[in-house]
């Protein structure tokens, strides 16, 4: 099996709380993860741990075949691992077009005017072109959401992680975040979705792991997660179980 | 935006502008009472490079201007070094100060940093207290050499030297915030997380301006010995040295350029008026309510008054 992201036996554990682990995930190029599991099942701890801004305490992570482990996050990002946060995150005091140039300063996407090109191309898959010139502080929910993905992607990630990134949005914001998510994997982008709207999940994902309590109860198809009892009991308690 | 090759041949010109000004203003107090309005923008220039770009709080900025006192009242001292040495050995010597208390404090955010810098300055200052070649509590007589005759005097000549401080100061900052530099201080102000996961080293760009910051603050103390022609650690390490390198850009502004050096000319100027008509010791206090009025009302400094007022219509 190909696999680009491998996260083998990874723990963390905050004092002597242990928040994840451990938990053994693969993705593999161009796929389509969902990640799911009550508030406190350690989704955010796994995926900080994987993007570099929590040092695990044990276990391996390796992506394109090299051990990333113990490199900072910038140098993740650098190899094509991008994130959105669950509470967008956006450079107050810059405007969008300036947020989105960050990333390129760093990744070696070429400088001034083919750089903006670059930047306005994904500003524009993004439906953010509009807003190009405008402070960051100024965006809606929706917009500061698209804002963080085409940070995101400025960088040609392979793997995205989008945690929460429909969070607080209404149904047709969700659709439109959707067919964004689905875009950009179709373009080749493996894409991890955390999310807590199951429909969006079940709809995006094919293959979804459940955690709960730092450790992953079920992994498979949306059908099979969704079928599975101990994810049933995780959402809905003893008295709906099947 | 003026284009930098233009800004710099711009603050050239105000440097060579500022070799004829004797001719022109014939009482040295003015240069007397210039020197120290220049002296602040230069400090809070510096302190607005780690302070206002990457939005880490320095509360000593006295210990970096007294460590280039000192560094150039010891050169002059021990070598009779020129001014240009001074400025050298201060920049030096604010660097790696700069440098060693980021290093030591700059991994973990917020007010652990700030609570370095205000021991950064109890530590230099003790220990100058304790060095007998630097005078000790009681302070270095400074015998420095006659100016060049062109300036007519001592007030004048240290006064050249710091508008020229003063312009190189503000040039490195303008640059510093047009180039990727400033886009990424700005980034790791509004969301260090996010700034590393986009590829942004943090801890180095902070570092980098830790000793940005630290050598210009250094380099702006180090006239100060030449211009007293006496240096004690209570006046090098004075809180009013810290206080105002924190409250000029704050005034100002601290996410551009302009805002530092318009806070500094608005309260130093004042201090210097008032100090010649109230009394020295109302600075402290013109500092205290100033600041408090600008932090309730415009938290943004004047500049960002501007910017909301030109949203707002």
């Amino acid at each position: 099996m190909n696999v680009l992201l491998s996260v083998r036996a990874v723990e963390k554990s905050f004092g002597a709380v242990r928040a994840l682990g451990p938990v053994d995930v693969d993705i593999r190029p161009r796929e389509r993860l969902g990640l799911i599991g009550p508030n406190g099942s350690g989704k955010t701890t796994l995926i900080n741990c994987i993007t570099g801004l929590f040092p695990p305490d044990a276990g391996v992570i390796v992506f394109k075949g090299i051990d990333i482990t113990h490199e900072p996050a910038y140098r993740r990002a650098r190899r094509g691992l991008s994130r959105s946060f669950q509470i967008p995150r956006p450079f107050v005091g810059m405007t969008v077009l300036e947020n989105l140039l960050v990333p390129m300063d760093y990744l070696g996407k070429g400088g001034g005017s083919e750089e903006i090109a670059r930047a306005d191309e994904v500003l524009a898959s993004v439906g953010l072109i509009a807003r190009r010139n405008d402070p960051s502080e100024a965006l809606s929910q929706l917009e500061l959401r698209k804002l963080e993905l085409a940070r995101a992607l400025v960088a040609e990630p392979e793997v995205l992680v989008a945690d929460e990134a429909m969070a607080g949005l209404s149904e047709g914001e969700i659709d439109d975040i959707l067919s964004l998510l689905f875009r950009l994997n179709e373009s080749g982008v493996a894409v991890v979705m955390i999310e807590h709207i199951m429909h969006a999940v079940m709809r995006f994902s094919e293959r979804i792991i459940c955690l709960e309590t730092g450790k992953i109860i079920a992994a498979g198809t949306p059908s099979e997660v969704a079928d599975n009892p101990l994810v049933q009991k995780v959402y809905f308690g003893e008295q709906n179980h099947r | 935006m003026m284009r930098m090759p233009l800004f710099i041949a711009v603050a050239a010109l105000v440097a060579v502008g500022g070799l004829f000004l004797p001719l022109v203003v014939p009482n040295p107090f003015y240069f007397y009472a210039g020197y120290v309005v220049l002296q602040y923008m230069v400090i809070a220039t510096g302190w607005n490079i780690l302070g206002g770009y990457a939005g880490y709080t320095n509360f000593g900025a006295s210990a970096f201007f007294g460590a280039g006192a000192y560094m150039a009242a010891f050169l002059l001292k021990a070598f009779g070094a020129p001014m240009l040495v001074q400025l050298i050995g201060a920049g030096c010597i604010g660097v790696i100060l700069g440098v060693a208390t980021g290093y030591l404090t700059l991994r973990i955010q917020g007010i652990y940093f700030a609570i370095a810098t205000v021991a950064l300055v109890v530590v230099l200052e003790t220990l100058v207290h304790n060095t007998d070649y630097l005078g000790g509590a009681a302070g270095l007589q400074v015998l420095a050499p006659a100016p060049p005759a062109w300036f007519g005097g001592q007030p004048q000549y240290v006064f050249f030297i710091m508008l020229v401080l003063t312009v190189s100061a503000v040039v490195v900052a303008r640059w510093i915030e047009v180039s990727w530099i400033g886009r990424s201080l700005r980034a790791i102000r509004a969301s260090e997380p996010a700034a590393e996961c986009s590829g942004v080293p943090t801890l180095r760009l902070k570092l980098l301006a830790c000793a940005i910051s630290g050598g210009i603050m250094s380099m702006a103390g180090a006239p100060y010995a030449t211009y007293s022609s006496y240096v004690d650690p209570v006046s090098a390490f004075s809180l009013t040295v810290g206080l105002n390198a924190l409250a000029m850009p704050l005034i100002g502004g601290t996410r551009s350029w302009p805002g530092p050096v318009l806070g500094a000319l608005l309260l130093a100027s004042v201090q210097q008026v008032a100090t010649v008509t109230i009394s020295s010791e109302f600075n402290i206090l013109a500092v205290g309510v100033v600041l408090i009025a600008f932090v309730a009302l415009a938290p943004e400094g004047l500049l960002g008054l501007r910017a909301f007022r030109r949203r707002v219509s």
